[in-house]
């Protein structure tokens, strides 16, 4: 049991965080959004491990089935402009600004690992620890208005998503009355042509229900 | 049963956590970015549902017999994540209709 436990372990640590650095390198957005992926399904493993099974679930359903879907949506939208080329212009300092990003994270996990480390294994957990009834129970008592709230929130984003997304596009409807009326005198012909086989053909189908009634 | 220390999950978050900010710092695809904040956020994500399960219970304080505060604040982060990628990806789209680029060099029209 201990050693699967640590397979596990060290199966979805290397789902992680390659799949972390696949999405940070690839050249392809596509193996970025792949890489993505990856890191999410080992995240979800990791919170099996963790007493998280709901959270595990929610991981997979709202990130693998709807956010990476956005992005491959997104991407594909793009077409091949997604893929931006390199150039090297500011190269310099930006490689200067992560090498002290880097340098600074790994002296702070080099003091954490010189501090020592506390117990090594875990108390057993409580049996409601992360199920559907345990987390429920509590989010609709302690966190019930963050929760309402949060739904407002998603509310609020999808409506500023399509606003921002579909871009200022002319309504039909608010044309000024001259430019209509010069459309319609632009189009006569057709607009009596479409309306008599659409009358017709509603007379038929109204035919055709009483029939069937 | 829990034969995997809080530690081991602690530096894979921080690990994750430096991967994705490098990959801020460094790429200029716009895409790109918004993954690696997704990449950060699950980082964080990982450390408080780790902390949530080595903490010990509180018994008293609630009346319920397990405290989940660590996976509630998670699942806000997920659905708040959720909300922020579906805006940045519009904002993406309109600023790839405006300049034909997801650079992120090319937002400068206000430098201009």
């Amino acid at each position: 049991m201990k050693t699967f436990e640590l397979l596990f372990f060290g199966f979805c640590t290397l789902m992680v965080l390659l799949g972390g650095v696949v999405t940070v390198g690839a050249k392809n957005p596509i193996r970025g959004a792949m890489g993505l992926l990856g890191t999410i399904a080992g995240i979800a493993g990791m919170y099996l491990g963790l007493h998280a099974e709901f959270l595990a679930a929610v991981q997979f359903i709202v990130y693998a089935g709807a956010v990476v879907v956005l992005f491959l949506f997104v991407i594909m939208l793009l077409g091949p402009s997604a893929t931006s080329p390199r150039d090297a212009r500011t190269a310099i300092p930006r490689y200067f600004g992560a090498a002290v990003f880097v340098a600074t994270a790994a002296a702070a996990m080099g003091v954490l690992i010189r501090a020592g480390t506390g117990p090594t294994t875990l108390a057993e957990a409580p049996a409601k620890l992360g199920t559907i009834e345990g987390l429920g129970h509590e989010l609709f008592t302690k966190a019930v208005v963050p929760f309402e709230l949060s739904g407002a929130l998603l509310l609020i984003a999808v409506v500023g998503a399509v606003a921002v997304a579909r871009g200022r596009q002319p309504d039909p409807t608010m044309l000024p009355a001259a430019e209509k009326v010069k459309q319609d005198a632009h189009h006569p012909p057709a607009a009596t042509a479409v309306a008599q086989p659409s009358e017709r053909a509603r007379r038929e189908l109204g035919a055709h229900g009483k029939d069937a009634s | 049963m829990s034969s995997v220390p809080i530690q081991y999950f602690l530096v894979v978050a921080a690990a994750l956590f430096v991967i994705g900010s490098v990959g801020f710092l460094l790429r200029r695809n716009l895409l790109v970015l918004l993954m690696s904040i997704e990449l950060m956020l699950n980082a964080v994500n990982l450390t408080l549902v780790a902390y949530n399960r080595a903490q010990p219970l509180n018994l008293s304080a609630t009346g319920t017999p397990v405290d989940h505060t660590g996976q509630i604040l998670a699942f806000f982060v997920i659905a708040v994540a959720a909300a922020e990628a579906a805006v940045g990806l519009a904002i993406v789209l309109a600023f790839f209709r405006v300049r034909r680029s997801v650079r992120s060099d090319d937002a400068d029209i206000l430098r201009n």
